[in-house]
């Protein structure tokens, strides 16, 4: 019996330590330890598959490939309380000259962080605004390329209705998708979009379903917001938007284009002011915009062909007078109808 | 409105499917006597191993097969806590979820690296009895693994109500001493239901990755295991009522986003709230008359 017991108490330590280096963050290890680069840190709270965090770490991966930084990075963080004591442990032991990631769900733990480490850059995503003296903030500010994408679901659409399908309606999905449905209603007034949210960040099953009762609803064009709608277009063979980034390896017969995402502009634009000592807070929102290269519409691949060449002309007409400034795609953050 | 019907029907089957393999899984384990919370992180596991045996052999068969076999073993190991060491059953079960959810996602960036742009496969393909038939044609163009999920639901009655393997399951989960007593080895049927369960849960995920979507994703089971022990309670442990318990879930979840496809002036939140609220009101009117079996979180040692 107390054998028995010790064994239970055993494999149950053994287990539960197992378990947590298992859910544990992990950190890649650092490159050289002595070098003038720039110290960085990510701190994402989903795993970098999520493609929101992807698109910042992959920036970072960048920098640090082109030799432009030193990075390590925690990922799936979580929103119960852990943000806080990674940035702060990250802040005393690792000392970064820069902390990127994204606070969403974690807003207060970051701004209270920053607050106590004022020599380090805290460069986070927020719905919110930035916090002197050092918390930047950024968003993915897409809706340049999703209202180009709106006009050639409009200019595709056979049925006159578009579907899209959205997590839940925040002002980072709702800009986007009032964007693109503007887009739409340029070159197709009498157009229909109906609009469906899935109360998920992620629920691919979910968002193919509700997909697919946009198409049965008369649908014959569709906006990824999120995973699993394309799935839905693969199996009708219907033309399809992607998301935040070029998902056209999903359905390249299929996916038209996406308004794709790049953190890159943000990250230089950060280094550089770190690098010359004036980094200040700041609302990064312009280096995520089409403008300096933070936002494009993604290549069409083999769909090219596919598209009018009127209706790409104005698309490419468009997005010239985007890039020049010369055209404006309101920010619209209220929650769209279900039908537009 | 016929094709609203239609298309509302094909969906409930589909959505289910997953439902009913899962709780199918959990009717296994907690007959014998053990609640097991490891389903969410079982399905999780199929959903994985089904996706990268898939994509890296070119057959899903062989996928589905692997997803089946991972949950057995995670169906064993669950065993090895609850059954061999006694552990607290609602402990180990999360303990099992957490662990399996880690390893598929810490397997997978293994395999496939860090991509912007998730890896996919071709599906397993639908199959249409009905062919263009009206009505009935749509409807049953489902996955072959739809029909497996329905048609397992009388298997399972059977072996568990007219076979002596059923019959010493039950009694294992009813009363281990009595059943020991008249020489059933508890602790070797624990096991197997226990392996049974997990096969089963994993089919569950593997229907997600296999069939549904071709690909693999981090919150691809979003909490489905757990409805699932929701709906073990519903269907009072019997298997005839899992398979209504998931039809009816999966029937208000398809109805919902159909409903908000049609564009009804109605807040979506309110439909995003139907099929809990319907869940919650059948557990209401079920659960007053639900007897779970009578040995379920006890666990057995033999004096």
């Amino acid at each position: 019996m107390k054998f028995n017991r010790f064994v239970s108490l055993l494999v149950l330590v053994l287990f539960v330590a197992s378990m947590l280096a298992a859910c544990a963050p992990a950190a890649t290890p650092t490159a050289a330890p002595k070098s003038d680069k720039l110290k960085v840190f990510g701190a994402f709270a989903t795993p970098i598959e999520e493609p929101w965090d992807g698109v910042i770490h992959a920036a970072l991966i960048k920098a640090r490939e082109e030799g432009k930084i030193e990075y390590e990075y925690t990922e799936n963080i979580g929103y119960s309380g852990d943000m806080e004591r990674i940035l702060r442990e990250v802040a005393e032991q690792k000392k970064p000259d820069i902390i990127f990631g994204d606070a969403f769900g974690n807003e207060e733990a970051v701004r209270r962080v920053a607050k106590d480490f004022p020599q380090i850059a805290f460069v986070f995503g927020s719905g919110l605004g930035p916090s002197d003296p050092n918390l930047s903030v950024f968003d993915n500010w897409i809706h340049e390329p999703a209202y180009l994408c709106g006009m050639l679901a409009g200019g595709l659409t056979k049925t006159g209705i578009i579907g899209v399908v959205g997590g839940y309606p925040v002002p980072e999905v709702n800009r986007l998708t009032n964007a693109f449905i503007r887009g739409a209603k340029e070159v197709n007034p009498n157009v229909k979009v109906l609009v469906t949210f899935i109360n998920s960040w992620f629920d691919p099953a979910a968002a193919k379903e509700a997909a697919l009762a946009q198409i049965d609803a008369g649908a014959d064009v569709l906006y990824a917001e999120r995973f699993g709608v394309i799935e839905a277009a693969k199996e009708k063979g219907l033309f399809v938007f992607g998301n935040m980034s070029d998902q056209n390896s999903l359905a390249p017969d299929l996916v038209v284009s996406s308004p794709v995402w790049n953190m890159t502009p943000t990250v230089e634009y950060v280094i550089s002011q770190v690098k010359a000592g004036v980094y200040t807070a700041q609302d990064l929102k312009d280096f995520s915009m089409v403008a300096k290269g933070g936002a494009s519409l993604a290549p069409f691949h083999a769909t090219e062909s596919k598209i009018p060449p009127e209706l790409l002309a104005k698309v490419r007409e468009r997005e010239q007078q985007i890039k020049e400034g010369l055209f404006r795609v309101d920010i619209d953050e209220n929650q769209p109808q279900p039908v537009n | 409105m016929e094709a609203f019907l239609v298309g509302l029907i094909a969906a409930t089957l589909r959505v289910a499917t997953p439902l009913i393999l899962g709780t199918l899984g959990e009717l296994f384990s907690e007959r014998s006597g053990i609640l097991n919370l490891g389903i969410e992180g079982t399905m999780f596991l199929g959903a994985f191993t089904g996706f990268a045996v898939a994509y890296l052999t070119g057959s899903l068969w062989l996928g589905l097969l692997a997803a089946v076999l991972a949950g057995m073993l995670a169906g064993l190991l669950m065993g090895l806590f609850t059954v061999t060491l006694g552990v607290n059953q609602h402990v180990s079960g999360l303990g099992i979820t957490l662990l399996m959810t880690g390893i598929s996602l810490f397997l997978y960036r293994v395999i496939f690296g860090e991509r912007s742009v998730q890896p996919s496969i071709p599906t397993f393909p639908k199959v249409s009895p009905f062919g263009d038939t009206p009505v009935l044609g749509p409807i049953f163009e489902q996955y072959l693994l739809t029909y497996i999920a329905i048609a397992l639901v009388p298997l399972v009655w059977w072996l568990l109500y007219r076979t002596s393997f059923g019959l010493r399951l039950r009694a294992v989960g009813e009363n281990p001493e009595a059943a020991d007593a008249a020489g059933v080895n508890v602790f070797r049927i624990r096991y197997i239901a226990l392996a049974i369960g997990g096969g089963l849960m994993a089919a569950g995920g593997a229907f997600l990755s296999l069939a549904q979507l071709g690909s693999f994703i981090f919150g691809i089971i979003a909490g489905r295991g757990w409805v699932c022990i929701a709906l073990i309670i519903f269907a009072n442990w019997i298997p005839s009522r899992v398979l209504w318990g998931a039809l009816l879930f999966g029937g208000v979840s398809a109805l919902q986003l159909r409903l908000q496809a049609t564009g009804a002036q109605l807040p979506y939140e309110l439909f995003l709230a139907l099929p809990y609220l319907v869940t919650i009101l059948a557990l209401v009117l079920a659960g007053r008359s639900a007897a779970a079996p009578a040995a379920l979180l006890k666990p057995y040692r033999r004096e």
